[in-house]
């Protein structure tokens, strides 16, 4: 039991007030990459809805659209229908193998770069600081009373953060709907009410959660910062600082460079022998923390590895004239042989190991499994419901009568016919429009471009055999296109005939 | 329990004062924007009982005071949902239901809204699947008493069959050829035989030789000289594999002895105009719905041909 009585210790608080982080500006390698990253990933999300995807009269333009009226998923030549949902779970899975795969190979790459948790509030520190300045001038704007100053400067950024908050859940409507027309609605006051609620609370989430909440969301938040530390191993990239190359730090650049000429040894009390650490406790790599962590203490769920503190450090060495990565990418591994004395593994040999393959292989299996089945898919379908109230009905010549409910898909952006046909029974058919005069082995049906025709088929077969036969009912297309799907399903009769 | 309470050395921050097998709890405070949402819930929470009806009261709740209720709610998507319907029924009101078939969507509307009626007025005579079951006839089969055709299936729910006090209902009675001594019951027995016998039920035989002529005699004026039933009269064929009762021996000495009498109720009196129409168009579309007799004779008049007679 190590402790103190709490009668001398801090009186237990109701709640934590924020302590607030002010990033400083850096510049560097990962900082480069991030922009580059944010760039791409916010022009993908801004334009993909107004790309254009000539589909015919029949279907939607857009290139990416989410019909959810119709249930329509579009992309680009791929049209996914409600039935086909397994293209959607294998994207699912492939994101969750994708996750595992990437976070053993390069640990939390997405926390850092690619969440869009992380891409606004980056955009929007952007913003701020453009604004109030760096680190130091917020901080004392921060400490400021409120003056015109203050008020203008908070009121300039506030308003840019709104802006950029409502054009994210503006350009998240337009996957919903044809963008264009949904664009002139929505100015006009004429879109659906859902339209409007959207992009208000999605501007609310995006001002709260990217501009005022920042760190608060990836520490308290988001479940993933958990999931990801556990699906890292010893191999795993992180963001780590040295501390057998940065211990015993010195105090400041001047002490480190008077340590260096090993003029003035007694400024910190080293042992014999003992070298001193290449940090000058310059703080930093701190003070560029958009999370507010200090790396030095080692890994820790607050850690988004973004890699800002490393190009902070990078100039700081630079500047003193001393090998830069004092803070970089390593691995737990990788720290353990440092400290030992011993080289790194190779990075190739890193990253190619049992569990990267096999994950690799997982994901690109069923990768290359739906692009299969998308490239090999018929574009239309058939399910038989066959009517069970009543089973059977006999007719007045003797004969029975079964009811089945077809449904008829044409998955293509034209109306199309096709030809159902019959096979395992000896039977005629006609369908609801018909009558028995009419029946034969086969019936045609007509489908809308893009739609599902529903059809009452009526199927008469002589009394006399087994109570339950299989058959099948079998649809072709009748435009000259060799496709073709069927579905099973029964032809009952009643108890008692031979 | 607070004597137990100390400093975290490693954090500083106080612990809960439980222990379990040597782990303690720190009490870490929560983020303030934490306690802010709870407050804010619980705001809501108050706001919303001011708002909505929330407290229960002897009668009822307290009103809230925007006045909104479930059973408003109810009663105006009601209403939203009957104007949706309003132009389709009255389409529906005006359309002579011979002329369903040639507008589809009107035929398919009138279907649906027919099944719905057919589950609540129908089935328990009829049952669900509208098969029917002994003396109610199967609504799904080719087979019918008094006629098939949309128009005449309208007139069979409107005024019902032998429905006492509906002036329009169609009756016929069936002699009780036993009971009444028309027949004795050596005889009945003979006409059976040979009501078997042309309904391919049992080889010809001496008796069904016999009860041809005592058919001939007795029963053809209702269903005619081959048997084959009459529609004006309700008068069943008897020589399809169809029996409303059963075309065993014994089921059928029954009927010719005692005689049936079914009857089916007049829903003219109940239902409106619309609702029959539709259920109508219903009965109509299980299989067994017939085209309008009438309707090629029309045709070819129009076109000016002269329908020989
Ligand atoms: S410690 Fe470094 S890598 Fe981690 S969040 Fe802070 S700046 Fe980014
Ligand atoms: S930036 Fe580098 S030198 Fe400065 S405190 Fe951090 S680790 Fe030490």
């Amino acid at each position: 039991m190590s402790g103190a009585d709490v009668a001398d210790g801090p009186k237990p608080r109701f709640f934590e007030a924020r302590r607030k982080v002010f990033p400083r500006r850096v510049d560097g390698t990962f900082r480069r990459l991030k922009w580059a990253i944010m760039a791409v990933t916010l022009a993908i999300y801004y334009v993909t809805p107004w790309l254009r995807w000539h589909r015919g009269e029949y279907a939607p333009d857009q290139a990416v659209l989410v019909d959810l009226a119709h249930r329509r998923f579009y992309m680009f030549s791929i049209e996914i229908w409600p039935n086909e949902f397994y293209y959607v779970v294998g994207l699912l899975i492939m994101a969750a193998v994708g996750l595992f795969l990437v976070t053993s190979a390069v640990g939390r790459a997405w926390c850092g770069y690619a969440c869009p948790q992380t891409v606004w509030t980056d955009l929007f520190v952007h913003v701020e600081r453009a604004i109030e300045g760096d680190r130091n001038a917020q901080i004392r704007l921060d400490r400021a009373r409120w003056g015109v100053e203050k008020i203008a400067k908070r009121g300039t950024k506030f308003a840019i953060w709104l802006l950029i908050a409502m054009t994210t859940g503006g350009a998240w409507i337009f996957y919903f709907a044809d963008a264009p027309t949904l664009a002139r609605e929505f100015v006009t006051g004429t879109a659906p009410f859902v339209a409007y609620s959207t992009v208000g609370i999605l501007t609310f989430t995006t001002f709260t959660l990217g501009g005022l909440m920042r760190e608060q969301v990836c520490i308290y938040m988001c479940p993933w910062p958990r999931i990801q530390s556990a699906m890292m191993d010893e191999k795993s990239l992180a963001v780590t600082y040295k501390d057998w190359r940065g211990e015993p730090r010195t105090h400041g650049l001047k002490r480190a460079q008077a340590h260096e000429a090993e003029a003035a040894p007694s400024l910190v009390r080293l042992a014999q022998g003992e070298k001193v650490g290449d940090c000058i406790d310059c703080n930093a790599c701190v003070a560029v923390c958009p999370t507010g962590i200090d790396i030095r203490e080692g890994p820790q769920i607050g850690c988004i590895t973004c890699g800002l503190c490393i190009d902070a450090c990078d100039e700081i060495m630079e500047k003193v004239d001393r090998p830069t990565r004092l803070i970089g990418y390593t691995t737990e591994a990788d720290m353990k042989l440092a400290r030992a004395g011993g080289t790194p593994m190779p990075p190739l040999k890193r990253l190619l190991r049992p569990r990267t393959i096999i994950y690799f292989l997982i994901w690109a299996g069923i990768g290359c499994g739906m692009l299969f089945a998308l490239g090999t898919r018929t574009h239309m379908g058939v399910s038989v419901l066959q009517t069970r109230n009543p089973l059977w009905v006999r007719l007045s010549d003797g004969d029975i009568r079964n009811t089945y409910t077809v449904k008829v898909r044409n998955m293509e952006g034209r109306p199309r016919s096709f030809a159902v046909s019959l096979s395992g029974i000896d039977a005629r058919m006609w369908t609801d429009g018909g009558s028995r005069e009419t029946a034969g082995r086969t019936v045609t049906i007509n489908v809308p471009a893009d739609r599902v025709a529903k059809t009452q088929i009526f199927v008469v077969a002589p009394a006399q055999g087994p109570q339950r036969s299989e058959l099948l009912f079998t649809v072709t297309a009748l435009d000259g296109q060799k496709t073709a799907a069927s579905d099973g399903s029964y032809f009952e009769r009643p108890e008692g005939n031979p | 329990m607070a004597d137990n309470k100390r400093i975290d050395a490693a954090t500083g921050t106080s612990t809960v004062g439980h222990e379990w097998d040597g782990i303690e709890e720190l009490d870490t405070p929560m983020p303030r924007w934490w306690l802010v949402i709870l407050w804010a819930t619980v705001v809501f929470a108050i706001g919303y009982c001011i708002v909505y009806p929330a407290w229960p009261l002897l009668h009822g709740a307290t009103p809230g005071i925007w006045g909104w209720t479930s059973h408003g709610q109810l009663a105006r998507e009601t209403a939203q949902e009957n104007a949706r319907r309003a132009p389709i029924l009255a389409a529906l009101a005006t359309t002579p239901i011979d002329r369903l078939p040639s507008d589809p969507k009107l035929l398919a509307a009138a279907v649906e809204g027919g099944r719905s009626a057919f589950k609540v007025y129908c089935v328990q005579c009829h049952g669900s699947g509208a098969a029917g079951s002994r003396g109610y006839p199967n609504l799904n089969d080719d087979d019918w008493l008094w006629g098939g055709d949309l128009k005449t299936i309208q007139q069979t729910i409107t005024d019902g069959i032998r429905f006492p006090g509906d002036d329009k209902t169609r009756m016929s009675q069936m002699p009780a050829f036993g009971r009444d001594g028309i027949l004795n019951p050596a005889e009945v027995d003979d006409v059976v035989s040979y009501v078997r016998y042309v309904s391919h039920q049992e080889a010809a035989s001496a008796a069904a030789k016999r009860g041809k002529t005592l058919f001939a005699n007795n029963c053809a004026v209702c269903h005619g000289p081959d048997a084959k039933g009459n529609r004006t009269v309700g008068a069943p064929n008897l020589t399809d594999a169809i029996w409303l009762y059963g075309g065993d021996r014994d089921t059928l000495v029954q009927t010719v002895t005692n005689a049936r009498y079914g009857i089916m109720p007049a829903w003219g009196h109940r239902l409106d105009p619309v609702t029959i129409k539709m259920l109508a168009a219903y009965v109509h579309s299980l299989g067994g719905g017939e085209a309008d007799p009438a309707a090629p004779a029309v045709a070819a008049a129009q076109a000016g041909e002269n329908v020989g007679r």
